[in-house]
């Protein structure tokens, strides 16, 4: 890939690639159980003694022995469990982890919404895996559910490339020196909350993975695969929390602390506000999302994209 | 011409359009619609990473995006109205087996000896610093009206299919006087309209 054009070094160029991998595994892992502990801390109100559950469930599903279905499609089905947290691993590479990422690309946002969408395919496999009919409901109410958010969730991540003038994930961030972007694409940045909330399948998008489906695509999940799943998902918001961090909260810029424990707080205090709104709602019907999405979100985008498209072209951003 | 590429974008081309291959073959050799889908997927996520292996990050990364999303979806319309959809019958992909391996084999021949027998061009091109930014300028640029009628003709072409494929026009959703305040809809929208 070309680092051409970057004033930024790669993370993998900097500190050698198995110490950048690992990096973003760790940091992926951290994301994923800092989700899950968040979300148990709102959603059980039982005090932080509660936080330490997914740690718990996590090590019991590793041990749970595998059940599995008749006639599964074996070979798809575990393709799409481990595509999961593999997909949240490679779109975390694009975001900025100590100023710098594990890949940076001239299309930074491209990759990290082509990652999204490869999840629509793995999504869907772990539906259909199992030869069972809830689980493929599941799958294919995610696919109508992408259907929906992904147009704006596309014209989200351009409307931060315009602002920027760049697709590249480090220019992003310097692109906001003076002024962080949510203060001009209010819009974009709670669409990319609520489309992350979307993609992975999560709060009030729950419904591929909803309790009157029997946990749909997650149904016939055991052991170390449902442990995959649940892993990937919560690492995918976390991810997420750290790209809205990167595209619109201004990265790691802030004043006295230094730049990672500015990105660490910006982080978790997106996660928060992820999960104090998005366990608040209710789950939306995935064919009742699509005329709010078509109708509302994508019109909305398109004129925040125009906004900041006019004012990047009156030297704004400059 | 290869002398541009480092080794290892030319192996890494090299096997990666060895593995598109086989995974194109696999769609006709599964006999599953699933498997069959999801090998093409995998044929053409081979193709990104020779993108990638040529440089051409965003035409790369938009190539797995649109082909991951256009998958999907196509593998709910292939096992909606295909044979055998879940692979537990024997079935076949493939029609016509002779002529069809002959007309494949007579394009194969026929474009492998094109590409290695025409003296190609070599220009004093020197590679863009940013490609993403060369092609966003040549799209925004130099070849707007093209890219505008190849879109304008595509979301026609949406648009115009839809409209054939669905049953219900505006007069039954807003009654033979088109007065009606709600539409009248077997889904009911999200809007509250």
């Amino acid at each position: 890939m070309s680092d051409s054009g970057a004033g930024i070094a790669t993370s993998a160029a900097a500190w050698g690639l198995a110490p950048a991998v690992l990096l973003v595994a760790v940091v992926a892992l951290l994301l994923a159980f800092g989700v899950a502990a968040v979300d148990r801390l709102v959603v059980s109100g039982a005090g932080s003694r509660a936080m330490w559950e997914p740690l718990r469930s996590g090590v019991r599903l590793m041990a749970e022995e595998r059940r599995t279905t008749l006639a599964p499609d074996s070979l798809l089905w575990r393709l799409g469990c481990a595509s999961v947290p593999v997909l949240a691993l490679l779109s975390l590479a694009v975001v900025p982890l100590g100023g710098r990422t594990l890949l940076s690309t001239s299309a930074d946002l491209v990759w990290f919404n082509a990652m999204e969408s490869i999840l629509w395919a793995a999504v869907w496999l772990v539906g259909w895996g199992p030869n069972a009919v809830h689980a493929l409901t599941g799958g294919y109410r995610f696919l109508i559910q992408g259907l929906s958010y992904e147009l704006p969730l596309m014209f989200s991540l351009i409307t931060v490339g315009i602002g920027a003038q760049s697709l590249r994930a480090t220019d992003v961030v310097a692109a906001q020196e003076s002024l962080w972007f949510v203060l001009t694409m209010p819009v974009a940045f709670a669409v990319f909350l609520a489309t992350a909330a979307a993609f992975a399948f999560w709060g009030p998008f729950a419904s591929p993975a909803g309790v009157d489906v029997a946990g749909g695509v997650r149904s016939e999940l055991s052991g170390v695969e449902r442990l995959l799943v649940e892993l990937g998902r919560a690492a995918f918001l976390g991810a997420a929390a750290a790209m809205a961090t990167a595209a619109f909260l201004g990265g790691d810029a802030g004043p006295w602390l230094p730049g990672p424990v500015w990105q660490l707080v910006k982080t978790v205090g997106v996660v928060v506000l992820f999960v104090l709104i998005g366990r608040r709602l209710p789950v939306v019907r995935p064919e009742r999302f699509v005329e709010v999405a078509w109708m509302v979100l994508i019109p909305l985008t398109l004129l925040q994209a125009l906004v900041v498209a006019v004012l990047s072209l009156s030297g704004f951003y400059a | 011409m290869l002398t541009d590429l480092s080794a290892w974008a030319v192996t890494a081309v090299v096997v990666l359009g060895a593995l598109s291959v086989a995974a194109g073959i696999a769609v006709f050799v599964v006999d599953s619609m699933a498997r069959a889908t999801f090998a093409l997927l995998a044929s053409f996520l081979a193709v990104t990473g020779v993108l990638i292996a040529f440089d051409l990050d965003y035409l790369a990364f938009v190539t797995a995006l649109m082909m991951t999303i256009e998958m999907a979806i196509m593998a709910v319309f292939m096992i909606m109205f295909m044979m055998n959809p879940a692979g537990l019958m024997p079935m076949t992909m493939v029609h016509n087996a002779r002529g069809s391996a002959l007309v494949g084999a007579g394009a194969f021949v026929a474009l492998t000896v094109g590409i290695w027998t025409i003296d190609w061009p070599v220009g004093e091109v020197t590679r863009p610093a940013d490609s993403t930014r060369q092609l966003g300028e040549a799209i925004m640029g130099s070849h707007m009206l093209a890219m505008l009628v190849i879109g304008v003709g595509l979301f026609a072409t949406i648009i115009s299919g839809t409209l054939l494929a669905t049953a219900r026009g505006r007069y039954d959703r807003f009654g033979a006087d088109l007065r009606a305040a709600r539409p009248n809809d077997p889904v009911p929208g999200g809007l509250p309209r």
